[in-house]
């Protein structure tokens, strides 16, 4: 008995141990590689060890300054438009219920569930006719097709979990609405909020297709950039593009951990990462 | 996940309906502008009306053209098999994880840490990370050499570039895991009763409490995000750009080649097949519509 139970929970710690080694597996070689200096097949470890490539990652000529700066410009702007546009639908879903919720909710997940690709190529035609094609302003706008609905929802979520109750107090204390809200009502739902704004950030972050499509290959941002050095096999400089690639994630991580455990809509749009 | 404890409060007054109004029509205007209208528009290119080069009548001749493509239909198929089997394969093993991980043990915070860590990462990063991993020169080739199993990268067998889709499958299997498991792992967490327990004290099978008390209870969400897997490995672009075989490619590396093209009367045929991947997704949405507002609301 003891010893079958025994045996049963050392074959659930194999299995978990099993999992976390795959779980870390597929990010070791582009760490390997990015200090790797002529790694060729069959040599299981690099012969030479070089910061070769993160020298070349680092220097103007490569690219990769300005696509990480381009990135962090288009994902900043995106995610300020969409706190500000998500954010005050996400206060009436969360408040309020009202005739034809349920089609107001279904349209703002939409976007969410159909792949952009399709909203992307019909954008593009009157993109051109407006000259935001190939521009920045353009990629921003087209990365809110992914990123307000995710707003939306996180600020309805948090919203609907906030006590009205509070502010109506300080209202009849004689707060202005202004004052109840800046007072009782934002520091309850900061939290939530940011959090829901810093995962809106990684979904821009992250984007391909899109910045692909409307920007025409010439706004090259990390991933494009990143793209083409895996594509063209110089995997020591791929390596170091995806370390800083992955770094905000891990950051906002830290930041959001608690944010994380699935209690949040938040969690769920990272399938879409 | 979030109970709506507070909401709903049911707008009643003229002045509340007006602010409801005015606090959803920048949204709803952006979604429906970007959204909805580069939908439209979409639709209408592939029916041939709009056209930029003046080559197309309006008609079906788009769709006529993409059906009728052999290639399209290799495509489709391709695309099909990789969503379907990364869908099933990743709620398979999500929920055998989360099984694993609702019991106490050592490695449970660690691998809970790396689940999170996992969805923090770009698709592309994973794609690459499998491409040094699987490919013929990459490192289980290089072990399989050191191993003596092979003696040329060649004959080490084919897994990304290949014609199942191995690779991406593999990619999406690694990103999606943890994104099912950590839903999963949420809607496993008890309230109050455990209910669990009481069925087993009834005298239930272990069997018998999955299948009627805690498979009840994490149905909605393992759906959700089962719908959200195959919708977003159905529609993606660059995991099977990177990790795909060129002949077929996946719908979504097809349309955009056939768009991006030079010929411009590739375009209408693009646009159709956008239209065709979105009405497939759609298709789902309207299967899934409550289970998917439910499992994400809530």
């Amino acid at each position: 008995m003891t010893r079958a139970r025994f045996a049963t929970g050392s074959f659930r710690t194999v299995l978990a141990a099993l999992l976390a080694l795959w779980l870390v597996l597929p990010l070791v070689p582009l760490a390997v590689w990015s200090f790797a200096r002529g790694w060729r097949f069959p040599d299981l470890l690099p012969p030479d060890w070089s910061l070769q490539a993160w020298q070349y990652a680092l220097d103007p000529v490569s690219g990769v300054f300005p696509a990480l700066g381009l990135s962090v410009t288009i994902a900043l702007c995106a995610t300020a438009l969409a706190v500000a546009i998500g954010f005050p639908a996400g206060w009436a879903l969360g408040r309020y219920g009202f005739p034809g919720k349920g089609i107001v909710e279904l349209a703002i997940l939409a976007p969410v569930i159909v792949p952009g690709l399709t909203a992307a190529m019909g954008i593009h035609s009157v993109f051109i006719g407006l000259g935001l094609t190939n521009s920045i302003a353009g990629v921003v706008l087209v990365h809110l097709i992914p990123t307000l609905p995710y707003m939306i929802l996180i600020s309805s979520g948090v919203i609907a979990n906030h006590d009205p109750a509070v502010a109506e107090q300080a209202r009849s204390l004689g707060a202005s609405p202004l004052r109840a809200f800046r007072y009782a009502t934002l520091p309850a739902v900061f939290p939530g909020i940011l959090a829901g704004a810093l995962f809106v950030f990684l979904v821009s972050w992250s984007q391909y297709l899109l910045t692909l499509l409307i920007g025409g290959g010439r706004v090259a941002t990390l991933p494009l950039v990143l793209f083409s050095f895996a594509a063209s096999g110089r995997n020591d400089i791929a390596g170091a593009i995806a370390m800083i690639y992955i770094l905000p994630g891990i950051m906002i991580l830290v930041i959001t951990s608690r944010l994380l455990s699935g209690k949040s809509a938040a969690a769920r749009g990272f399938a879409q990462l | 996940m979030h109970r709506a404890i507070f909401s709903d409060k049911v707008a009643t007054r003229m002045s509340d309906r007006l602010k409801i109004a005015m606090l959803l029509a920048p949204a709803l205007a952006m979604i429906g502008l970007l959204f909805f209208g580069g939908l439209a528009i979409g639709i209408l290119r592939s029916l041939g009306y709009l056209s930029v080069s003046g080559v197309s009548e309006p008609g079906f001749g788009a769709y006529r053209a993409v059906l009728s493509d052999p290639r399209f239909f290799r495509s489709f198929l391709l695309t099909l098999h990789i969503a379907l089997t990364s869908t099933v394969l990743s709620a398979g093993i999500a929920l055998c994880a989360a099984l694993l991980l609702r019991q106490t043990f050592a490695g449970r915070r660690l691998i809970g840490f790396l689940f999170q860590l996992n969805l923090t990462i770009p698709h592309l990063v994973g794609a690459i990370g499998i491409l040094y991993l699987f490919s013929q020169s990459g490192s289980f080739a290089r072990l399989a050499f050191q191993a003596n199993l092979i003696a040329r990268p060649g004959e080490f067998p084919a897994l990304v570039y290949d014609p199942w889709a191995i690779g991406i499958i593999l990619q999406y299997v690694w990103k999606e895991v943890p994104f099912i498991g950590v839903v999963l792992l949420a809607s496993m967490q008890t309230p109050e009763t455990d209910h669990e327990a009481v069925a087993r004290t009834l005298g239930a099978t272990r069997w018998q409490t999955f299948r009627h008390v805690l498979l009840p209870q994490i149905r909605p969400g393992l759906l959700a995000a089962s719908v959200i897997v195959f919708a977003f490995t159905f529609g993606a672009y660059e995991i099977p750009a990177l990790l795909g075989p060129s002949h077929p490619p996946t719908l979504p590396v097809l349309a955009y080649r056939s768009y991006a093209g030079v010929d411009l009367a590739g375009r209408p045929q693009a646009m159709a097949m956008g239209v065709i991947i979105a009405l497939l997704s759609c298709a789902l949405i309207a299967l899934f519509r409550n289970v998917l507002l439910r499992g994400i609301r809530r």
